[in-house]
């Protein structure tokens, strides 16, 4: 750091920083035309491959790759028959189910994982042993217990977000710097106003990113799911289509699946930009 | 002169390190003492146990008449690293204090807009720290600490990680507050001017294992000019002490 003089150290930073901001606009239009190209190629490649394929290299059945236009019309077709918007509900609600379970137990945990060394102990070998496997191994054992409900599945999908939510959440609870304790204790804070406006807020980023990693987890493990026993969801739209040789419906419940986690995605960060706007602010965003 | 904090035979070791040997001290009501060292002395460390967040081996530190056995409000501290809140405003950080003495909301609000003032930094209410210079943010540590109207103040090298204009500004800054809010303060630094700038009185730490060098009053009127020849003698003479003590520790 260099030497500051009384008035650049009281004189508000923003007046220099306007050419930077410009700078900065600038960037970002850059940024979005390249991501506009970007998406306008794939599809365009997708198309050509299709076509191409149908109509001159004739190297494999153009039933195995429709056009993009051809999944476009399936969505359509679905919507009108009213199959695309419930299974999309029928996912979402699973999904929205066992994050909100996953999420409350895993805070939960990893808050009283992360205050207690003795309850660490405790808890962290079963943990520990059970975390490494791939949630989609107790599946079927899940829909025996359970049966072919959704009792299951959201059991299945709160199982599986809970560990990235308990990791972060225990990780970012242990580690609040111990200085931020201490200024605390010599302002008159007790152990539980110190948990409350100090270890809480210093784990929440920690926090926010594992319910983020918990929710991209529920929409991967969803799928699988309502491929093994679901009369309803994008993974029995995509599983029933198969059974047909529905190429464009196949196609067509994957695409929902990533449109979907595109926009809780960016809804989360959204939600995480505010309330960590003390962070995104220090880097001068 | 009251004596405020009185630090009884205190020695501290970790494991078979003795970190401080039988250390006894007698602290004034509204006196700056600062604890001289080169690091290493321990003097940090008994700070620490003056706020309570180490306990003496053997030995008590007593403030107001109260053996100190853990952190408490009554003992404020302005640490190097700032330690402020990075999710709160510069004013909610100071707000901190009056928040946990239940000060309704627009009584501490009053309260931490006064001391925000105090450090002149009102244009900043609004900032978090990561947007602060150093210097801001502590200067927002100090009015943090003082908004909260502690018996003793502590001050653990606050000005160690600042550049040097900035240092020197914000010592001058720590004499008109002193001014202002007549607090007990102990400082440790290992600066000796910013020591002899601030302190009435200085406490040279030895080293191997930290202990009382010397003590001594400063024998100038404030404000200090720390180019006069008094300032000067006085430098060079700690200056001597404080050597004998780095060279014990075998650096070089």
């Amino acid at each position: 750091m260099t030497a500051l003089s009384d008035a650049s150290e009281n004189a508000p930073p923003t007046d220099a920083t306007a050419p930077i901001h410009a700078a900065r606009r600038r960037e970002r239009l850059t940024g979005f035309v390249l991501r506009s190209v970007s998406i306008i190629c794939f599809f365009a490649l997708w198309y050509a491959a299709s076509f191409l394929n149908a109509h001159v290299w004739k190297l494999f059945n153009p039933v195995l790759l429709p056009p993009p236009q051809e999944v476009l019309a399936a969505a359509v077709e679905l919507t009108k028959s009213g199959e695309l918007p419930r299974d999309i509900a029928a996912s979402l609600s699973r999904v929205v189910e066992g994050f909100l379970v996953a999420a409350m137990l895993g805070v939960a945990i990893g808050t009283i994982v992360g205050r207690s060394r003795r309850i660490e102990q405790l808890l962290e070998p079963p943990l520990e042993l059970l975390r490494p496997i791939p949630p989609l191994a107790f599946l079927p054992v899940l829909v025996l217990w359970f049966g072919i409900g959704e009792m299951s599945k959201v059991i299945f999908i709160a199982y599986a977000a809970f560990f990235p939510i308990y990791t972060t959440t225990c990780e970012g609870i242990k580690y609040v710097d111990v200085l931020l304790i201490r200024a605390a204790q010599t302002l008159g804070a007790s152990e539980r106003e110190i948990f409350r406006h100090v270890v809480l807020p210093a784990a929440t980023p920690s926090i926010i990113t594992g319910l983020r990693v918990g929710f991209a987890q529920c929409l991967f493990v969803i799928v699988a799911a309502e491929f093994l026993a679901a009369d309803s969801g994008l993974g029995y739209l995509i599983n029933d289509a198969r059974s047909f040789f529905l190429m464009s419906h196949m196609l067509l419940g994957a695409a929902v699946i990533g449109l979907i986690g595109f926009v809780f995605n960016s809804l989360l960060r959204r939600l995480e930009a505010y309330i960590l706007r003390w962070r995104v602010d220090a880097r001068g965003n | 002169m009251k004596s405020k904090i009185r630090i009884e035979g205190v020695s501290k070791a970790f494991d078979a390190q003795v970190v401080l040997d039988r250390i006894t001290l007698e602290i004034g009501e509204d006196t700056l003492t600062c604890l001289l060292g080169p690091s290493g002395c321990g003097k940090s460390t008994l700070l620490s146990m003056v706020a309570g967040f180490v306990q003496p081996s053997r030995g008590r530190v007593v403030v107001d008449g109260i053996e100190v056995t853990k952190p408490s409000a009554d003992r404020g501290i302005v640490f190097q690293d700032y330690a402020l809140f990075p999710w709160r405003t510069a004013l909610e950080n100071i707000e901190f204090g009056p928040m946990i003495r239940r000060l309704p909301r627009r009584e501490r609000r009053d309260v931490a807009a006064h001391y925000l003032a105090m450090v002149g930094l009102e244009a900043h209410a609004d900032k978090f720290p990561g947007q602060l210079s150093g210097g801001m943010k502590q200067r927002v540590a100090i009015a943090r600490a003082i908004a909260n109207r502690p018996s003793v103040l502590l001050m653990d090298e606050p000005f160690g990680a600042l550049d040097a204009q900035t240092r020197e500004q914000l010592q001058e800054e720590m004499l008109r507050i002193r001014q202002l809010e007549r607090n007990t303060i102990l400082f440790v630094t290992h600066s000796i001017s910013e020591a002899l700038f601030l302190a009435d009185r200085i406490v040279v730490m030895a080293t191997l294992p930290g202990a009382v060098k010397q003590v001594f009053e400063v024998p100038l009127a404030f404000p200090r000019d720390r180019m006069s020849p008094q300032f000067l003698g006085l430098e060079r003479m700690i200056k001597a002490l404080v050597r004998e003590e780095v060279l014990k520790l075998g650096v070089n």
